[in-house]
This record gives structure tokens, sequence and C-alpha cells, in this order.
């Protein structure tokens, strides 16, 4: 900003430096000067409703609401004169009049912005001796959110939230003056992927959360810092117990990942923390029945079973399937255990569902907020909505209120459609052949704007493999400051293809054949030769030549494509290893069952899509005794003759910054300063790093944007992440304690240290091994053509589905929609089928039974199926060996 | 004392078919169209229009030439809307103008269409004016019929097409902004200013708003000469003003009067309210509507002067209605009744509204039912200070988006200035009772 920007002015007294046109309540609240509020959120656009931030501006009429009225060069603000404090104290007992007070058996008492305020700037005691409105209470608006109606303080937090950042603009206000009540439209509720985030901006109790509703009081939560892993945009949170139970997750305004916002399946998904369905003591198998064993049986028979095979049948007969949900750490270690100790390069994070890692590692990278500031984005990828839902809130807004032209490319449309600039329709498994059409079109679109071109790459179908996809990105890298962004949706999938898991490839982003002499020195080996991927893996299973299969909490039975090779390979597999939380149908064909900790219940850090590096945290300790992945890892390790020698997270993460090139630089001790996390590899990306200078208190708001690193994370009893507010000094009197907002954020380190970091971590990679670089080029894809009776498959995931995280989350497991194929109206005629009947549905790979239902999104001539649904559906479809799967329908005689 | 009739004339003319295309134009119809279009656009605004001293007869009276002069000058398109949303209770002068004289409002619409360059303009109706819609709906029929309307008006290259919006019934959809929401297909609620509608108005193009009454004056300013309108009325307040004369008169309606005639002249002279019934006195009346504050029987002689009575009386002519109560009246339960209203019609959008006028409403109809506590009437006045900080006196003060909230403290201020000694007086509950 030049200094023609910049603008002086007064607030109550203090002469401030602020930029022209920002909001005068957000310059005092930078400053330290905390103007009262309940409807202004900085997230969100103002609207001056609820009159709670009036203030008197010299020179200027009556009293301006400070949330809608700019700061202006010389302009003097009085935020407390008495005249002021009045008209505050007036609407403050204005919103008390209605209200019910209900505050002992409200879940926002104690962090609730309506008693804090009240308290500091409110009056001592109502005037008001009339009956209060009554509403029915609470009523449901989602079946994740009820609403309080006698609580609401008509803020519009909500509306505008749903309306502006989720686009779902499914509440609104019905009724006018007191009766004015937040409604939903009639046999339309708030569904919502994003409803969770208006329970944690209302101002009040009015909005409250099914899962939160009655679990705890405020005061008595234990918090701290986190990432949500749920899927890998990474969102942070603030992850709340009380008695060693999980309760509530709240985002946490990290600007560069999820500026605050949650999906409702990462916000509430901890539930399947606490399934009664947990394995919690290790299993063996005696007698063909799995039984409990203690940990030195149940590891010595694992070590054993790996050991024979290898020993048997070679290195390659031993794979390891998974890993792409643990931690960074966990990733690391089982890496260096596969492929420095078994040294086999049969390992793969990704279950056919991905893309090929050299695409992914091997591309430049795009952050989140590359999006905000792209000449365009262009998307090849799956529903953002459903499986990335906070990347598609960024690029929402990048294209609604920055004006990003998107650029839409897929076989149907989605959730990000009706924002494209572009759209480009391709029969499925057809992207290939339309490379150069995408190509065109990007660049004249970009040609004139600034930014780099942002394209979202990620898997738009399973139903075909990722070829044609990869052939347009091929042809997409070529386009000048071209940066891809990842659409890989499982948890920490970007951290387990960083740290090793995947074939072909060793941790920190290098070559198997790159880092061969590299790792050999530092681990004692490295597999002689590039490995198969998860397709190979199973299918060579399937032949017999897999002996020993470690499944790293992967379920291939229910996650790999086609499920009909994933079940046969399990069948063949003579000793399965199951590291993992649940008991699923791949693993309870297994030999040996090792429970491990999971979200929530382990420190470590996790890579987000970006290649950041966020740090989870140990909020709770699990039932049983599971072990964090990374500590199996080493004992198997030792009981195969290895000793890896760590004992903490923060010892994994100095090895993995000493040996990892990508991962240079990023120790345990700068981990656990960067406030928005570390961008990988960092000397690229020295501008992203934020560093705290010291160690932290508390706390903001959590109906305000919770900053980075506000948030004290000792162990055992964090802070609460309350309004850590007010003391009041007496009734009816006001306070001199504001709700402290700003004065609690750490200080930031200065940029000297950040720049001597880096070029620190510059220097690391200089003498590692150079990071992988794709050569984009890939062969076209054979075109088949559909015969004139059958359908062409697309499969696509919804956000709620049948994975374990949402089955074993009580208020998740109803939302999942089931199975059901859709198709455009104006086929049914062609394919002889009425809508709602149930369906035989065939492909090459096999038969289901399934209910059919029209969609007019869908072109003519395509299918549409979700993937991993309850029941039988399209992993029954698949084949993993097809380029499409193209489909019969026949109506069920009954 | 005979009406000045300019605005109304063709109305009292031909009272059987005077919203008919054939009387209006038998009666001089858009001569005044005629000769503006003659004119440059600057030249009816800037010349003609400022120098009648027309104010805005919608409640407000701000000087139409200023309003229409804060369009910035090049943007493009730009819109006019006419409020013909009157919902003021006791007004019901637009009513009349819209269902007897629509050509006339029309007349109106092209010249300031043309003056500030609209190529389209709305008409937002109040919902419940069926019979103002079907003479407005087939006005507007004729005159395109007749080239009034549509493309190239009357062969002098300007454009311009009308739209007609029907209102849901709220009243705040009076107030210019919350209009632009409604007539946007939004929730009636008001915008915050700035932006004013001059600079982002309807659909976030630079918008014109004006009255009926505003409208339908134009014409009569183009035919006679700004400066000969200016002549009529007294001081700032120019021309003649439609007033809606109800309550305690023998002959309730609408009057059209030079300004700076008085109260007295208005209510009393034979053919004008022609008196209070029964021989009785004027106790107080309501100046400008039913968010104005009062006067008594001591400010009959009182001009009706814009400025004279918010400056010396602190009241306003607002809509220009005056409504009469005569001695036998309870102040109170007129307060009330008022504040019911406005309860009822608070949008809900700003708390202090919202809350405060429920508030008040609760309070005065305790006061008025026998429920009130000798506290009650300055609990009263401190509500209504959190609504319009300072209350008391026009123009208003507010803490709320606009002016609806402090309206509804009017009847409060006004209770406290007249009767204070009377209400007190009826407040008999025990000072700790709670309803």
């Amino acid at each position: 900003m030049s200094d023609n920007d910049r603008v002086k002015v007064t607030i109550d007294g203090t002469e401030i430096d602020a930029g022209m046109g920002e909001l005068v309540i957000k310059v005092a609240q930078d400053h330290g000067v905390f103007i009262p509020r309940f409807c202004w959120h900085e997230r969100m656009k103002p609207v001056g409703m609820c009159r709670m931030c009036l203030v008197e501006i010299e020179g200027q009429k009556g009293l301006p609401p400070a949330c809608t009225t700019p700061v202006a060069d010389g302009m003097v603000v009085n935020t407390r004169k008495e005249h002021v404090a009045k008209a505050q104290d007036a609407v403050l007992e204005f919103l008390l009049i209605n209200h019910p007070l209900d505050c002992p058996v409200c879940d926002r008492g104690g962090e609730c912005p309506l008693q804090d305020q009240t308290l500091a700037f409110g009056p001592g005691e109502s005037r008001f001796v009339e009956e209060k409105r009554h509403f029915e209470k609470p009523i449901p608006i989602s079946d994740l959110v009820l609403l309080d109606r006698e609580r609401c303080v008509q803020c519009a937090r909500c509306t505008r939230f749903a309306d502006e950042i989720a686009g779902d603009p499914l509440i609104d206000f019905g009724e006018r003056s007191g009766e004015m009540q937040v409604i939903t439209y009639p046999d339309e509720p708030f569904t919502s992927y994003f409803s969770g985030n208006t329970v944690q901006i209302c101002p009040v109790g009015a909005l409250t959360a099914t899962p939160y509703r009655f679990k705890a009081r405020p005061w008595d939560l234990a918090t701290s810092e986190t990432s949500c892993t749920t899927c890998s945009v990474g969102c942070r949170g603030a992850l709340q117990s009380s008695s060693n139970r999980l309760v509530r997750l709240l985002g946490v305004d990290s600007e560069p990942v999820n500026q605050g916002w949650l999906c409702d399946k990462g916000r509430f998904g901890y539930e399947f923390v606490h399934s009664p369905n947990r394995v919690t003591r290790p299993l063996v198998r005696r007698g063909g029945e799995l039984v409990e064993a203690s940990w030195p049986e149940a590891l010595d028979a694992a070590a054993e079973g790996l050991r024979r095979a290898r020993d048997d049948h070679g290195s390659g007969s031993v794979a390891v399937l998974g890993g792409a949900r643990g931690t960074n750490e966990d990733a690391y270690v089982w890496a260096r255990f596969a492929k420095g100790v078994l040294r086999t390069d049969h390992v793969d994070c990704q279950l056919g569902d991905g893309l090929p890692p050299e695409v992914v590692l091997g591309l430049p990278r795009a952050t989140i907020p590359d999006c905000d500031r792209a000449a365009a984005i262009v998307l090849l990828a799956p529903d953002l909505k459903e499986e990335l839902p906070v990347l598609f809130l960024r690029v929402r807004r990048a294209a609604e209120e920055l004006g990003v032209p998107l650029v839409d490319v897929a076989a149907r449309d989605h959730g990000l459609t009706r924002h494209a600039k572009i759209v480009i329709r391709h029969a499925p498994g057809g992207v290939g052949g339309l490379r150069d059409e995408v190509v065109d079109k990007v660049r004249d679109l970009v040609s004139g704007r600034e930014g780099p071109v942002v394209v979202v790459l990620g898997r738009p179908s399973l139903a075909e493999p990722p070829d044609a996809t990869v052939h347009a990105a091929a042809a997409l890298a070529a386009l000048p400051d071209v940066r891809f962004l990842s659409a890989l949706r499982r948890g920490n999938v970007h951290g387990a293809l960083d740290l090793g898991l995947a074939p072909g490839f060793l941790p920190g982003r290098v070559g198997l054949e790159a880092g061969s002499a590299h790792f050999a020195a530092a681990w004692g080996g490295v597999p002689d030769a590039p490995g198969l991927d998860a397709a190979g893996i199973l299918e060579s299973a399937v032949q017999g030549q897999v002996h020993a299969l470690v499944l790293l909490g992967a379920d291939p039975v229910a996650d790999f494509p086609d499920r009909v090779v994933a079940r046969r390979a399990i069948e063949h597999v003579e000793f399965v290893v199951a590291v993992g939380a649940f008991l699923t149908d791949s693993s309870r064909a297994a030999d040996v069952v090792l429970p491990t900790a999971v979200w929530g219940e382990k420190e470590g850090t996790t890579t987000n899509l970006e290649g950041r590096v966020l740090r989870v945290s140990q909020q709770v300790t699990p039932g049983g005794t599971p072990m964090a992945d990374w500590r199996l890892a080493g004992e198997l390790a030792l009981r195969l003759g290895a000793d890896f020698d760590l004992a903490t997270v923060s010892e994994v993460q100095n090895e993995i910054a000493g040996v990892a090139p990508a991962h240079a630089g990023a120790d345990a001790a700068l981990l656990r300063r960067a406030r928005d996390g570390v961008v990988l590899p960092m000397h690229e990306h020295g501008d992203e790093l934020v560093l705290d200078a010291g160690s932290l208190a508390i706390t903001d708001a959590s109906w305000e944007p919770i900053r980075p690193g506000t948030i004290a994370s000792e162990e055992g009893h964090a802070s609460n992440v309350g309004t850590g507010v007010v003391e009041a000094t007496g009734t009816g009197s006001t306070t001199t304690v504001k709700p402290g907002l700003t004065e609690t954020e750490a200080p930031v380190a200065p940029d000297e240290e950040v720049a001597a970091i880096t070029s620190a971590a510059a220097a690391a990679v200089g003498d590692a091994p150079k990071l992988y670089r794709w050569a984009p080029v890939s062969d076209a894809p054979p075109a088949v053509k559909p015969d004139a009776y059958s359908l062409r498959l697309v499969v696509g995931r919804s956000l709620y589905d049948a994975g374990r995280v949402n089955s074993e989350s009580p208020s998740l497991a109803p939302l999942a929609p089931g199975q059901a194929l859709l198709v455009h109206p104006k086929d049914f005629d062609r394919v002889g089928v009425v809508p709602g009947a149930r369906v035989r549905v065939t492909s090459g790979r096999g038969s289901v039974q399934l209910p059919l239902h029209p969609d007019r999104s869908l072109p003519e001539g395509v299918a549409f199926l979700s993937f991993n649904q309850r029941g039988e559906g399209a992993g029954d479809l698949i084949d993993i060996g097809a380029p499409v799967t193209d489909i019969r329908v026949e109506t069920l005689r009954s | 004392m005979p009406e000045t009739r300019l605005v109304t004339k063709r109305l009292h003319d031909r009272p059987d078919d005077s919203w008919t295309v054939d009387a209006a134009l038998a009666t001089g119809a858009y001569d005044g169209l005629r000769t503006a279009l003659t004119m440059t656009p600057a030249a009816i605004g800037q010349e003609q229009v400022k120098a009648s001293g027309l104010r805005g007869r919608g409640g407000a009276g701000f000087p139409a030439a200023t309003k229409w002069s804060f369009l910035p000058e090049g943007s493009h398109p730009r819109y006019l809307v006419v409020n013909d949303d009157e919902g003021e209770p006791s007004t019901f002068k637009d009513r009349m103008l819209t269902e007897r004289d629509p050509h006339q409002l029309l007349e109106g619409i092209v010249i300031a269409a043309f003056s500030i360059e609209a190529h389209l303009a709305f008409i937002y109706i109040r919902g419940e004016f069926a019979l103002g819609y079907e003479r407005l709906e087939q006005a507007v029929k004729d005159a395109y019929a007749q080239g009034f309307l549509g493309k190239d008006i009357l062969g002098s290259g300007f454009d311009l097409d009308v739209v007609i919006h029907r209102g849901a019934g709220a009243y705040i959809c009076g107030e210019e902004t919350a209009l632009l929401e409604s007539l946007e297909g939004e929730r009636g609620m008001p915008r915050i200013r700035p932006p004013f509608p001059a600079i982002e108005g309807l659909y976030a193009k630079p918008t014109v708003v004006n009255n009926v009454e505003t409208l339908s004056t134009l014409p009569h300013i183009i035919a006679m000469g700004g400066d000969k309108y200016a002549e009529l009325g007294v001081g700032k307040s120019t021309g003649t003003r439609i007033f809606s004369l109800s309550g305690h008169v023998n002959r309730p309606g609408n009057y059209e009067v030079e300004l700076g005639t008085t109260f007295r002249e208005l209510i009393e002279a034979p053919d004008l309210g022609g008196g209070v019934p029964n021989g009785r006195t004027v106790k107080f009346l309501i100046p400008g509507g039913a968010s104005s504050q009062w006067l008594t029987g001591e400010h009959l002689d009182v001009a009706l002067d814009m400025d004279v009575v918010q400056q010396e009386y602190g009241v306003m002519l607002g809509s220009g209605a005056v409504m009469v109560f005569d001695d036998t009246t309870n102040p109170a339960l007129v307060a009330w009744r008022l504040a019911k209203f406005f309860a009822h019609e608070s949008c809900g959008k700003c708390t202090p509204c919202r809350e405060g006028t429920g508030w008040i409403e609760k309070v005065l109809y305790r006061i008025s039912h026998g429920l009130g506590r000798p506290q009650d009437l300055d609990l009263l006045v401190d509500v209504g200070d959190g609504i319009s900080p300072g209350v008391v006196n026009a123009p208003f003060t507010q803490t709320t988006i606009c002016p609806l909230g402090p309206s509804a403290v009017s009847a409060v201020a006004s209770l406290d200035k007249y009767f204070r000694d009377e209400v007190i007086a009826m407040c008999h509950a025990p000072e700790q009772v709670s309803a």
C-alpha cells in the first residue's frame, strides 16, 4: 500500500495510521479499542443492523455505526463518550428486553457475547416489565442445527453466512418488527454442508449444534489448536474436550487456509473418535478367530509374518497400502520401515482413487491464497463442494468476490459450475481429447490478466483411470506461471506422498533413483527398483505374488474403485497386518490387527493439499491401548533388527527435517512456531512463513474469528476459547475491562529471522538430492465410443458417505444420501425405465440393483453414482483395467 | 377561503372522467411535457425546477432540483423511481392523484426522466391501491399509444419506458431505500447510507426517487414557469400542497392550498375543513402525518410553512396529513394507537426500532388502559431517547437506520411536552407492579 492510501485517524484520543477505506470498527480493534458489536463479522459484508457499534465521529451528525463507516483522513472517533455510552447502553437494553435470559441452561452461557458485552457496556438491570415474546423452541432448521428464536438478536450473521459465504441461501428472515425471526423455506431445511459455522458465529445461544448441545459448559473445556484431517484442506481448528471426551471443534481463522470456516463433516466428525466400535486392543488370529492379545504378542506375530514373507519370497513379496490418514510422522516412520527395512517399494498411500504420484509431486504447486490472486482458476477435479468443502468456499469467493474467472472442465455440472466463466463439457473419460481447446481458452482468458493460472487437479471420476486427466494436465502445464493445486481428498495423502508412501519415491519429494544414495546412507538401504501402485499391488496379490500385506489404515474393499479385485486380493495374501482403529471389510481378514490412536489422540503434523505442514494436537487419551502408527513402525523395525531410535514426535520431525529434502529446515521447533504452518519446500515459500516470537496465552471470542496461535497448547488443561473477557465491577455499572481481542495475540517474529530460516533451508536443500520434477508428457488415452444402449458412468463422492469418520459419527451417519443412480430424465425413455424405479445396473464388471432418480444437471447419456455409500454400488461396477465404465440399465420385474 | 388548485384542478373539473386520456387531453394534459421537450434537460432541473423552489412532497421536504443534481455526471443508466407507496396513516393525497389524475403523474414522470436523462422509470404503487393500479395501468397503455411514452416521445428523440410494480403491504417500503430493495425483489428493509440512491440506487445505479405529488406538480411548474410557481407559497415553502385533513373536522378530505395558509384556516374555513364538529375545540393536532410530533389548540395560527413549523415548533409538515383531535380525546390512547402502528410496521432490521417500538407500544397500552405507573412516562421518554437521542424536536436524530423508529417516538415526546400532567394523572398502578 502506498503512502497515499494511508490516513490518520484519532480514536479515543490516540492517533492511528490506517488504510484508506478500512472500517472504523476494524481499525479500532487492530489498535486495541474494542467497539461492541453483534452483527459485524470480519469475513462478511457489514450491514449495520444491530446498532451496537454506534460511535461519535466529530463533525458528523448523529451516531454512525463503526462497522459501516470507513476511516477518512483526519477523522476523530469517540467510542466511549457519555452520549455514545448511553446509546450503546440503550441498544443492549433493547436486545435484552425480549431475551429469555436462560443463561444457566444455554450452551453459550459463559462464552456469550451478549453476556460479556452486557457486562462491559450494558445496563445493570432491565426496566422492561412487560411479557416477553414467546416462540416454540428450539426448532430444528437442519439435522445438525437447532434454532431458539427467543434468544436470537436478529444480527443476520447466520443468514449472511449462508448466502454470502456458503452460497446456500436457505435461511432468511421471516415476519417483521418484533416478530422477525430466522426461517427456513417451506419443506426446505437448511441442508448446507457449512451449517455449523452459523452456530460458531452466532453471538448468542440462538443456534446450537445437536452434537454439542448440553454436552459441556465452556469453563470446563480444555482446548488446543489443531488441524482438521477429514479432508486434505487442513482447516485450522480449536479442538475442545471435557472429561477426556472431544466435544467441539471450532474453526480458527487462518488467512491462508480456512479463513475461520469448517465444513460440517469436519466440525462434527470428531464423534468417530469415541465410537464404541473402535479396536482398542491388539488382535491376532488364533484358530481362525481374531482374539485379543498383548502388544508384545501382536507385534511379534506381525514382525514374524513380515519377516517370513521377505525372507522366503523376497522384498517384493511384501506390500504396504495406506497411510494417508495418519500424521506425517506416521508416514515417515512407516516409509522408513517399509523402504529402509523391508526394502519393498510396493508402497502406496493412495488406493487407485487418486493421481499418479509423479504428477502430484512433480508439477509446480499452488497455494490456497494463489486462488485469490489467480489470473484464472481451472477446475479439472471432482466436485470440490463434496470432496474439499472449504476449498470450495475459497474458490467460490475468488470467483464471486474477487472476480477471478473460473474455467470448469468436467463431465457434469457440480457445485462451482454456476460460478464458472467458461464451462467445457466432455464425455466421461474424454477430457484428453479436448485438451488443446482447454489450453487455448485458458490462454485467451488470462491474456492481460495478472497472476498465476491455478489448475485444481484431481480425479474427476473413479469410473475411469486418471489417464485422460493427466493428459490434459500435461498440456496445461505448458501455460506460463501455471501452478497446480492438488484436489486429492484423503486427510494426509499429501503428507504421505511427500514422505515416501508411494512407489518410486522417497521422503522429501525425491525420486527413488535420485534419492537412493542419500537415503541408503541415512537408512542403511533402500529398494532396488520402483514398485507397484495400489492397483498393481492388488492385482499382483490376486496372482499370488504378494505374500504379506500391511493395511495402514486402508480399507481397499471399501475404497479401491474395483471391489472385486480388492476382495480377491485380500483373500489371496497369506499374511495381512491391519493397522487401524476399526475392523473393516478388509481388516476382518487380517492375521494381526494393531490398534492405533487417531486424530485428537496424538500429536504430530499433517500436510494439506498445498504442501503446507500443519500441527495436529492430542486433546484426549484413547481408551484401551492404541498406539500411534509411527511407534508401531519403530517397534516392528526393532523386531526386524533395525533400531530407529525415535522416541518422540519431535525427534521424528527433526529426522524428517534432516533427511527429507523438501522438508529441509522444517524441524520441530519451527513447526511449533509457524502460525499458519510451513509450506514446503520452505525456501520457495518464505513469504508464507509467519512465526510467533514467543509462547502465547489465549484467546479470542469463539464467535469472532479465532486467530491462529492464540490458543495456549499446554498439556492437559488448556485455556478456554471463551471470550476471555470481562470483570464486572458491580450491578449496573460498566466495567473498565474490555473484551480483549488483540492484546493476547503473540508478537510475530521479525522478517530477518524468517529470512535467516528460509535461507538456511535453501542451503540445506542445496546439498540434498534434487526435488522431483515431472516432465509433463503423456500419451493420449484411447477414445472409446459408447454403444447406443449404454450410459457412460461418472463416479464421484458425496461429502457424507460410508467412510469411517462419517459412519462412526452418530450425528453424521444419517446424512449419507445412500446409493442411487442418477440419469438425465431424457434418458429414461431411451433406456426404457421410469424414475423412482429400482433398476438393475450392469457393467462389464458386475451387476447391482439400485433406485433410479432423475438429475437434470447431467448431460444426456451420462449416469452418476456416488462412491462408497452403504450397500452394493459403484465399487461393484468399476473395472480398474477398463478405460471407461459403460453401464446398461433395466427395470426389475416385480 | 378557497383552495388554490393546480395539481387537483383536473380531478375537480372533470369529476366523472378525469383519469381518462380523453378528459386529460381535453384539459391540457401533456402540454407541460411538450414545452419541457423543447428545453434542455439541464434547463428543466437546474433552471425551472430550481427556480420553483419545489420541495419533496413525500415527507422530508428536500429540494427536488438539488436531489436531481446529486446524480453523478455521465453515469448511465440511471433510473427514476416513483414512490407511490403512500402509507403514512391519515395521508391519502397520492392515492387521489393516482386514481383520479394518472396522466398528470405520467406527464410529470416524463418531464423528470427527460431532465435527469433516465430512460426507465418504475412506479412503486402501494399494493392496496387496486383502483389506482387499474387506472394507472390503463393510463400507461394510453400514454404509450399516444406517444407520450416509449420511443421518440413526441418526436423529441427521447425514449422512456415505465414499469408499474405493486407493493406487498409494508409501510417501510415507502422509505426510499427499502422501496428500492423491495423493487429489486429483496425483503423491504432500508439500506445503510451512504451510498445514497443518487449514487447507488436501484440495481446499484444512480437513481432518483420522487413522490407522486412532487412529480404531479412538475407539469404546472413547466407550464407556468418556475419563477411564477415560486411566487406561490411562503418563504422557502413555495407553491401549493395537498393536505389530507382528517379527524374531528366537519369536512375531512384533501385540500390543495398555498403553503403559508394557517392551520386555523385549513381546519376552520367553510370551504376547507369547516371547523370542529359539535362546537368542540381543538385539543391537539398532528400536523404532518403519524410520524410528526404534535401541536395543540394553541398553535392554530401557525402557518403551514415547512421551515417555520420545524424551527419554531419542532414539528414537520411531513406527508401533508393533518389529524385534528377535539377536547374529548385521550391523548394517551391516540399515542398508543400510533405506537401500535409503528411497532407493527417496524421492518425489524435494526435493534432500537425493532425492540423499542414494541416496548413503547406495550407501555402506552398500559397507560391508556388504566395500568400505567407514575414513572412510565419518564420511562417512555428514556426509551425514546435510545431510539432518537435527545428526542423532542424535528428533524429526527436517530440510532436507527431509517426514520421509522424515531417516528414512533414523536407521540411519546408530544405527550411529555403537552400532556405530562394529564398522562401522569391517569397512571394509578403502584410503582412496583409488573404487568
